[in-house]
């Protein structure tokens, strides 16, 4: 149910922090993330693999596996701080009816002995309580929605092309119809066509149903789709917030940079660049900036660790702004 | 056999692989003996490949890329036409001339983790394609191993040798699959998304080292991909396939600046490039999706998507190559 815009902030996450054990050690996957959400707004979390997208998501969620050493922090939804809620409480009154999601290569998620119909239909039927017909109903609806057959229900996810099965794993976040949605790589794993096409229904749906989305990917040019603002994301922290048009025309964080260079380009010259080195462990993450050892602007501040400047209002996590 | 030295110095400009009018089909069968019908997946595919020369094959799943290159690579036997490596005919090599022809092409994956046997260390790794080809001298294949372990970057060598796959970067396996498919030296290499499973900030690297390599052993790549964007920093050329077809083949900048056939305007459109100002806009895409290749639609196989249909043109009979500018080709009617 989307609730009417109020003052407060649809979703504000503070210091939201999640370690795993690990047989090395603890692994600070998600270490202090604050971030704002609006109605209506998309957020694009960029990163590479192991800066800890994935398990902010979970965090989030809290679709947490057992080895979790330390979970806190606040997510707080339209004024309400969901964290102190009990596992069942939080599965009755947010996760599916307040925030869905759309989990990484969701395309291969899907059951391969139920009809997708019915997966689509069973949030419907859970958190609603929605006859197995209402639910089916509803299910069709979704599918047009996300631009599938509506006869496609009867059909098993083997009978799907992946683009398919992508947008039925996106009907089932959609069919609760929850305030926010988490995508989780929606479209890595496809073609550039079929990659096109749900960027498209995915702007459509926001302007439509006036969702909002925390879509999280390494996919920087797909994901300036679909982006009112940018967070990047780099070991564990976030880095830098910034307002989509400002962030890619100029981004500030020397790793936003970096990132984006390496970026090649359809249209325009500069050959793209790599970033020489790799991120680094998050068991022991280094203390101080932890970009400081791939950095070319590093210097004696970076030994410790910067907290979050606000030049012209943009947060960012670098001394150089001080 | 020895170790030969050289891959295509001095030969630039000539022709390595010349590809005529390839057919590659599998025939389905009904509960195991009946026939069923064939997939298309190569239907009348040419080209020519110069010595050193570095061509990108772009197209979506599904559409043959792959079946295209393992049919070159002599994994599978083409139903028709023929495949001329350095004017020698690939359907007329016995066993073992077709080994010896397998090590002059390389073979470069596209998961890194996959492709690498996850119980040998990278010493065994490397040292197999040798053994394979013969060469006995365990000192001299040692030597091939740092040499070319030295050119795909991963130094100190010796702290690489024995560790297992599982415990490099991603980027590093795929260094060590390209160090593998180097080893013998070939003349041709085969690049199946080398970097799609590989991070952006790595994805660059690769290609570059990839690109290097070309130049400095004046190797022949074929550089297969969805991704457009990569394509003009890391080949000369480009072919675009569509359902087991190549409908326009180019130079990277006349087919990227000035693409002819819809299928290409089409995967031009879609690809994106970072920009806030995309969030405001709907992208063209063309409806449905590719052909089934069991049967593919008559005529030009993308008339069913195209927005530039014209009847009892395209659906009647299939398009030759337009050369619509110098070494640019569309198969598309409205070239004629």
């Amino acid at each position: 149910m989307t609730t009417t815009p109020t003052s407060e902030t649809l979703l504000r996450i503070e210091k939201l922090l999640l370690h795993f054990r690990s047989r090395r050690g603890v692994v600070q996957a998600v270490d202090g993330v604050d971030l704002t959400l609006d109605y209506n707004e998309a957020i694009v979390i960029i990163g590479e693999s192991g800066c800890g997208k994935t398990s902010m998501a979970k965090a989030i969620l809290r679709l947490l596996p057992r080895n979790v050493e330390a979970y806190s922090g606040k997510v707080i939804l339209t004024g309400t701080d969901v964290m102190p809620m009990t596992d069942e409480q939080y599965r009755q009154e947010v996760r599916w009816v307040r925030i869905a999601a759309v989990p990484q290569a969701a395309m291969n998620a899907l059951n391969p002995v139920l009809r997708v119909g019915d997966q689509v239909a069973e949030p419907g039927m859970v958190h609603h309580g929605f006859s197995k017909e209402d639910a089916l109903k509803q299910a069709r609806k979704m599918f047009q929605l996300v631009g599938v057959p509506d006869d496609f229900v009867n059909r098993y996810a083997f009978e799907l092309s992946g683009g398919m099965r992508q947008r039925v794993a996106l009907a089932m976040a959609l069919v609760t119809s929850p305030d926010v949605i988490v995508l989780d790589e929606p479209t890595s794993a496809l073609d550039v066509l079929t990659q096109a096409n749900i960027m498209n229904q995915l702007k459509r749906i926001k302007q439509s149903m006036g969702m909002s989305f925390i879509l999280i990917t390494h996919d920087i040019a797909t994901s300036s789709e679909l982006a009112d603002r940018v967070a990047v994301m780099y070991a564990g922290q976030i880095v830098e917030v910034g307002d989509a048009h400002r962030f890619f025309t100029q981004p500030l964080h020397p790793y936003s940079h970096m990132l984006m260079a390496s970026v090649p380009r359809l249209r325009g010259t500069s050959a793209p660049e790599f970033i020489v080195g790799q991120p680094p462990s998050l068991i022991n993450p280094p203390a101080g900036c932890r970009f400081a050892a791939r950095c070319p602007k590093r210097f004696d501040r970076c030994a410790e660790e910067p907290p979050t400047f606000k030049p012209e209002g943009r947060p960012v996590k670098c001394w150089l702004y001080e | 056999m020895d170790v030969k030295a050289g891959n295509g110095d001095g030969r630039r400009g000539e022709v390595l692989l010349s590809v005529r009018d390839l057919r590659v089909w599998f025939e389905l069968r009904r509960f195991g003996f009946g026939h069923a019908g064939y997939v298309h997946a190569v239907d009348g595919v040419n080209f020519d490949l110069g010595y050193g020369e570095a061509v990108a094959v772009v197209g979506e799943s599904g559409c043959g890329k792959s079946s295209l290159m393992k049919t070159i690579m002599g994994l599978y036997r083409p139903t028709g036409g023929e495949i001329l490596f350095d004017g020698q005919k690939l359907n007329d090599l016995s066993g073992r001339e077709m080994r010896a022809y397998r090590s002059h092409v390389g073979y470069v994956q596209q998961d890194p983790y996959g492709a690498l046997p996850s119980f040998m260390n990278v010493r065994q790794i490397l040292q197999e394609p040798m053994i394979i080809n013969g060469v006995r001298d365990e000192a001299k294949r040692m030597d091939r191993i740092r040499q070319v372990l030295t050119e795909v970057k991963m130094s100190p060598v010796d702290e690489f040798l024995p560790k297992f796959p599982h415990m490099l970067s991603g980027g590093q396996q795929q260094r060590i699959v390209i160090a593998r498919a180097m080893m013998m030296e070939p003349k041709l290499m085969v690049a199946d998304e080398p970097v799609s499973m590989l991070d952006a900030s790595v994805r660059v690297e690769i290609l570059s080292l990839l690109r290097g390599l070309q130049e400095q052993h004046h190797l022949a790549v074929i550089y297969i991909t969805h991704d457009l964007s990569t394509v003009r920093y890391f080949s000369e050329r480009i072919m675009v396939m569509y359902a087991g077809q190549i409908v326009e083949k180019g130079k990277v900048d006349d087919l990227l600046g000035n693409p002819k056939h819809p299928y290409t305007q089409a995967l031009i459109d879609a690809t994106s490039d970072p920009d806030a100002r995309n969030a405001e806009v709907f992208r063209d895409v063309p409806p449905g999706e590719p052909p089934s290749l069991v049967r593919p639609p008559t005529g030009c196989r993308f008339h069913p998507r195209c927005p530039h249909f014209m009847p009892d043109v395209c659906d009647k009979e299939v398009p030759p190559d337009f050369e619509t500018e110098p070494q640019h080709f569309a198969a598309c009617w409205l070239y004629r």
